[in-house]
């Protein structure tokens, strides 16, 4: 079984977001190592990118501050190799296609395997354009992770046929940030996937409440939460990391309970 | 299955929330482009409201001031808002409403074609919102109040380089958020798939016209087309009917700002790479890591990162050329313009119209070249002074 899969293995899981570099390297190494032993499944490292045009202010703010530290794509692929061997649970990476583009897409891949990544989600590379990366990823078994969206109604069934890793369902319109409420009904997108596949699917886009990961934990195989940690980062800089452990920790107990 | 390729360029690289948007607006845009009636109602308006066809006016002193190939200038400023952009606009907000939207989004650099959207939706009963790069807001608040004006919103945008692309991210995001009653009228020829082919389509009725009045006045085609590229809507336009005549020389001339051996210009295809931004693969101005690079260029219009896919493709093909103009020459030409012709011209088009200069005097008496001028130049009035040291206010 691949690794991405078995994140979701007999559980339900919490999948952290954290961007790169946000505020430095050396605090991204630390969230890693303690989210992971605060409970995370799977974990998803955002390359910062000049653009981020899915992104809501909250985290495009965070890779601007990776930018501006400094980060590039070579340096954190560095970072995770050195962590690497202590992480158990599987990583993948966020980012936009350019910057994978510009590095190279086989190089990029390369890398990923080297440094133990896992897979890439690309939210900007839709089904139609997929066979952007698709080879690439073959080439070196990365995953390429599909999303789906409140609007995709019919491609639903089409994406997740194809679909690897796990399926990533956008629970709103819009960009990511939090949202008090979310509206979409998850269970029907999900329904549609399961008629053609029984991938993994995990809930993202506006979930900061506990609550709200148990519930959409419950109609799926688990939560993704990017802004709301990317804001404890924010407000805490580089003494950030037992807020985050702790906030991990509250909602992999959460998602548990759905 | 990938969409709208100009060569290896094009596509439609856009957040799954946004497919179906896209989907939507090429299914109405494949049914109404065929559509007597909206070709009717849209020939109607270009020709009523904003005042087409568009003069080809023969610059006689121009010509023989400079001595070599005789010059016509395509009177794009003579337009309702004074710009090309009008002829995009008319044909999206027409395309809106016949697919049941009602509101319209837009970005905006200098402000010209968000002038051109507020224009259109006030005309159509559309509601309008506009994003402006908060640098932009600032530098053009004339364009701002006009908009207004116009019964339009305009949101300041304040992440990035608060620019143009900046601009063009916050309207796709606005656009993830809301489409159900929302049309996005992008205003270049570029983005994803379709709407590098709609803007096209929309404004090759600049190539269509100066072919059929060139044909009246000299009875031949033109041995060179020349327009500013930011995006490269009017140059596509210019362009676009003379892409099978091959005798015809079509050059593109972009923002080379303070020269393109320093960071600070916009000349995408002398000095970008190949890359994947704002939905479309094209060149880009980007660091080795595919970050955008800030641009700069005295003109907001041509203020742009990237180029449209077909411009990139007509570049890799060879069939156009493309020419770096720096502010400096593009001012002079600006200044030159209006003291020879007493035609003011938008700084944009300034820049073709330096490069028309250097390459006139080179051509022989009997060849011609067409100049077009997309838009006028009242906006840059105030910053051209700025730029020649005189400091005065909108």
């Amino acid at each position: 079984m691949n690794r991405i899969k078995k994140a979701f293995e007999n559980k339900k899981a919490f999948i952290p977001f954290i961007t790169g570099g946000d505020p430095n390297l050396e605090v991204t190494k630390k969230l890693l190592i303690a989210m992971q032993e605060a409970g995370a499944d799977l974990i998803e490292i955002g390359i910062p990118f000049s653009d981020p045009i899915a992104e809501g202010v909250v985290i495009q703010a965070a890779d601007e501050r990776a930018l501006a530290a400094g980060c590039t794509t070579d340096k954190l692929f560095d970072m995770v190799k050195t962590v690497q061997d202590e992480m158990n649970v599987p990583i993948v990476f966020m980012t936009y296609v350019n910057p994978i583009f510009a590095y190279g897409k086989r190089k990029f891949m390369k890398r990923c395997v080297e440094c133990g990544i896992a897979g890439v989600i690309v939210p900007d590379l839709p089904f139609e354009e997929k066979e952007e990366l698709a080879e690439s990823c073959r080439e070196y078994g990365v995953e390429l992770v599909s999303l789906i969206a409140p609007t995709s109604h019919d491609r639903i069934r089409m994406i997740a046929k194809e679909a690897e890793g796990f399926l990533y369902c956008v629970s709103s319109l819009g960009v990511t940030g939090v949202r008090s409420e979310i509206t979409t009904n998850i269970e029907d997108m999900i329904d549609k996937v399961r008629e053609v596949t029984d991938i993994p699917c995990a809930v993202g886009f506006g979930i900061a409440a506990p609550e709200q990961a148990e519930r959409m934990a419950a109609v799926s195989d688990g939560a993704i939460v990017g802004s709301a940690i990317v804001k404890i980062i924010a407000q805490y800089g580089e003494e950030c990391v037992p807020y985050v452990k702790e906030y991990v920790k509250k909602m992999k107990d959460a998602v548990l309970r759905a | 299955m990938s969409k709208g390729r100009f060569g290896g360029y094009g596509g439609q690289y856009v957040p799954e929330t946004l497919m179906n948007a896209v989907n939507e607006l090429e299914e109405a845009y494949e049914m109404y482009k065929n559509d007597p009636e909206f070709q009717a109602e849209l020939a109607d308006l270009l020709k009523n409201y904003a005042g087409r066809p568009s003069l080809l006016y023969e610059a006689k002193k121009m010509t023989e001031d400079l001595g070599g190939a005789k010059i016509y200038l395509k009177r794009e400023d003579l337009n309702h808002t004074g710009a090309h952009k009008i002829n995009n606009v008319l044909g999206q907000v027409l395309l809106a409403k016949k697919m049941g939207k009602t509101r319209v989004i837009a970005e905006t650099g200098a402000g010209q074609h968000g002038v051109a959207t507020a224009t259109a939706a006030a005309l159509m009963g559309m509601e309008c919102e506009v994003f402006m790069g908060k640098e932009d807001t600032d530098r053009q608040a004339l364009n701002v109040y006009r908009m207004e004006l116009l019964g339009a919103k305009v949101h300041p945008v304040t992440s990035g380089t608060m620019t143009l692309k900046d601009a063009v991210n916050e309207t796709m995001r606005e656009w993830a958020n809301r489409m159900d009653d929302t049309l996005y009228v992008l205003g270049s020829v570029m983005g994803p798939h379709p709407f590098p082919t709609i803007v096209r389509d929309f404004q090759k009725v600049i190539g269509q016209e100066i072919k059929e009045q060139m044909l009246a006045k000299e009875g031949r085609l033109p041995d060179a087309v020349i327009a500013c590229v930011g995006g490269g809507s009017n140059a596509i336009g210019a362009f676009y009917e003379f892409i099978p005549d091959e005798e015809v020389q079509l050059i593109g001339c972009e923002a080379a700002g303070l020269g393109i051996d320093t960071e600070k210009h916009a000349a995408t295809i002398a000095k970008g790479s190949e890359g994947i931004f704002h939905g479309m693969k094209s060149l880009f101005c980007q660091n080795e890591y595919g970050q955008i690079a800030p641009v700069y260029s005295i003109s907001a219009g041509l203020d742009y990162p990237g180029i449209g896919p077909e411009h990139a493709m007509l570049a890799a093909e060879g069939r156009a050329q493309y020419v770096p103009v720096t502010d400096e020459e593009a001012v002079e030409a600006f200044e030159y313009l209006s003291r020879t012709e007493g035609i003011i011209p938008a700084v944009e088009s300034s820049h073709a119209v330096a490069y028309a200069m250097k390459l006139a005097p080179e051509m022989g008496r009997d060849k011609i070249i067409v100049i077009n001028i997309s838009g006028r130049g009242d906006k840059d009035v105030a910053a051209i002074a700025r730029y020649r040291g005189v400091d005065i206010y909108e």
